[in-house]
């Protein structure tokens, strides 16, 4: 169990010479030891299930300083979630109180204690007392929509902090697309906390602007998805930034993305991190090439990783307790393992991910997996991004399909081919490595693809 | 474009892309015989539905599954109607 919460482990090597920078706010973190986000009300939030429903970041991220050590659980609802799911979240947390900011949608709220905070700070009358461990829960989007509740602890959360950032010459600058109330943003929370200092991003901020107010913050460390990434290449400001290291998680990296960024940050450390909500982090890879050592698993490290029907599981300190919730199914096998549903496959030494589990199309009964045609596609210097998906066919079942995202100009040499070039061009190189039920039938170029609120392509259930 | 030319040429590019040899498409000649496989045709009826607009096979009377080539003119010909 920690011995102290949040605050007291960011401030315990003396006072905290960072920042917490909102898009419109900037927060020194020294100021938090004697001012309060929640207009002085927290005692009435004390040992009790508190839903975190300010949509404004920076209002959240000062309430989660505040609360970790106070509150008997926090629930981190990204500000995407569904009005209508917030009474089974409520329920589902047994939440007794929540914290709320100007825009929360409250329609569907049927919780009495409501406590408004906000960025603007105020002087605290009394000192902050620790009371217990809090329990924190993150939401990953189930199946059916709904989201399943996911039971992190202080401990289980920071267990991968003890590594390469902390070690790195302090005081660091994270950054990150993410929204901090999901899994991947909430470490690098936590990272820059630690660490020094954390730039939020801002839903309403156009990438551009996000990636100047970085680099004007001196960012240093950034992580995002590779769809993250892939927009931030395609808005013109990529060199509003100049990190030493950079980081994708979240969805799979393909080769391409990591040459891109590479070239871009040429100084930079391009590493790809494997994490998930209910798995935590696994593993970080920092040689450039995607996949991973196929050495990562099967050894008894702090994480332990195996491959049961080529998907990948995890055991570790740092993987999610259970799921909360009447009649949850279970998170982790007896033996402790998380499986993580995503699908990998060995090749000369390296395991490659091979999509999830359930998103592989099926030509005629042969196997496809979308992102393995992305990654060929991808490899084309005109294309930006890529999605394959399934499309239904009266005779073979299912034909494979792709829509394209053209990197416009931002190449640097001259205009893109036309349509009917490129998809011929695209066609030819996906013939060329792929089976030919893999290829393509048909590949259509558009303007843009939709990225969903946690930063991944949305990909269409098939 | 009638309906048959571009079922024609259709054919005739996917075999290409497909590295098949399309036997000479007559009306009567045995869809088995005419050198495509079914991802061919599969990648034919995809491509015919956006071209053409339809899609014979998805309609909600039954259709037979055409044999010959010339059967299977005739089935885009009566749904383009």
């Amino acid at each position: 169990m920690p011995s102290e919460s949040l605050w007291e482990s960011i401030s315990s090597a003396g006072s905290p010479g960072g920042r917490l920078h909102g898009v419109r706010h900037v927060i020194p973190l020294a100021e938090l030891a004697q001012a309060t986000s929640l207009g002085g009300r927290l005692e009435e939030l004390r040992e009790k299930s508190v839903l975190l429903l300010a949509k404004d970041q920076l209002t959240a991220a000062l309430a989660l300083i505040e609360l970790d050590g106070v509150a008997r659980r926090m629930v981190l609802c990204p500000p995407d979630l569904a009005p209508e799911h917030v009474p089974k979240v409520t329920q589902d947390a047994d939440a007794d109180a929540c914290v709320i900011d100007e825009t929360s949608e409250t329609s569907e709220l049927r919780i009495p204690v409501r406590v408004t905070a906000g960025p603007a700070l105020t002087r605290r009358g009394s000192s902050r007392q620790r009371s217990r461990d809090t329990e924190w829960v993150l939401l990953t989007s189930g199946t059916t929509g709904a989201p399943k509740l996911v039971l992190h602890t202080f401990a289980s959360l920071t267990s991968a902090l003890t590594g390469t950032a902390c070690a790195a010459a302090l005081p660091l600058v994270w950054s990150t697309f993410y929204d901090i109330r999901r899994y991947g943003g909430l470490q690098v929370f936590l990272r820059g906390l630690h660490a020094g200092s954390l730039v939020l991003s801002d839903p309403s901020e156009a990438v551009s602007d996000f990636l100047f107010r970085a680099g004007a913050a001196g960012v240093t460390h950034i992580s995002g998805t590779p769809s993250h990434w892939r927009r931030a290449l395609m808005s013109g400001a990529a060199a509003g930034i100049a990190p030493g290291y950079v980081r994708l998680s979240g969805e799979i990296a393909d080769q391409s993305i990591l040459d891109s960024l590479q070239a871009a940050y040429p100084a930079a450390t391009v590493a790809h991190a494997f994490a998930s909500t209910e798995a935590g982090v696994a593993f970080e890879v920092r040689d450039g090439q995607a996949g991973f050592p196929a050495a990562l698993v099967g050894g008894s490290g702090a994480v332990e990783l195996r491959v049961s029907e080529e998907t990948l599981q995890i055991r570790s300190a740092g993987t999610a307790l259970r799921y909360l919730g009447h009649g949850a199914e279970p998170l982790r096998a007896e033996d402790g393992f998380v499986d993580t549903g995503d699908r990998v496959e060995e090749r000369a030494g390296r395991y490659y991910f091979m999509g999830r589990r359930g998103g592989v199309i099926n030509v005629g009964g042969l196997k496809v997996h979308p992102e393995e045609v992305e990654a060929v596609i991808n490899t084309h210097p005109w294309v930006r991004m890529s999605l394959v998906r399934a499309r239904r066919n009266p005779i073979t079942g299912a034909v494979v399909t792709a829509e394209v995202v053209v990197n416009d100009a931002s190449a640097g040499c001259g205009k893109p081919p036309p349509d009917e070039v490129l998809t011929r061009e695209l066609t030819d190189r996906c013939r060329r490595s792929l089976a030919p039920h893999k290829v393509p039938a048909m590949i259509r170029i558009v303007p843009v693809l939709e990225v969903s609120p946690s930063g991944k392509l949305v990909r269409p259930l098939a | 474009m009638s309906v048959k030319s571009t079922i024609t040429a259709q054919f005739q590019q996917v075999a290409r892309e497909q590295d098949r040899m399309l036997a000479p498409l007559s009306d009567e000649l045995k869809l088995v015989q005419s050198g495509l496989d079914s991802l061919s045709f599969a990648i034919i009826v995809a491509r015919l539905e956006d071209s053409l607009g339809i899609d014979p096979f998805n309609a909600t009377e039954a259709v037979e599954f055409p044999v010959t080539f010339g059967d299977f003119v005739r089935l885009y010909e009566r749904f383009a109607k």
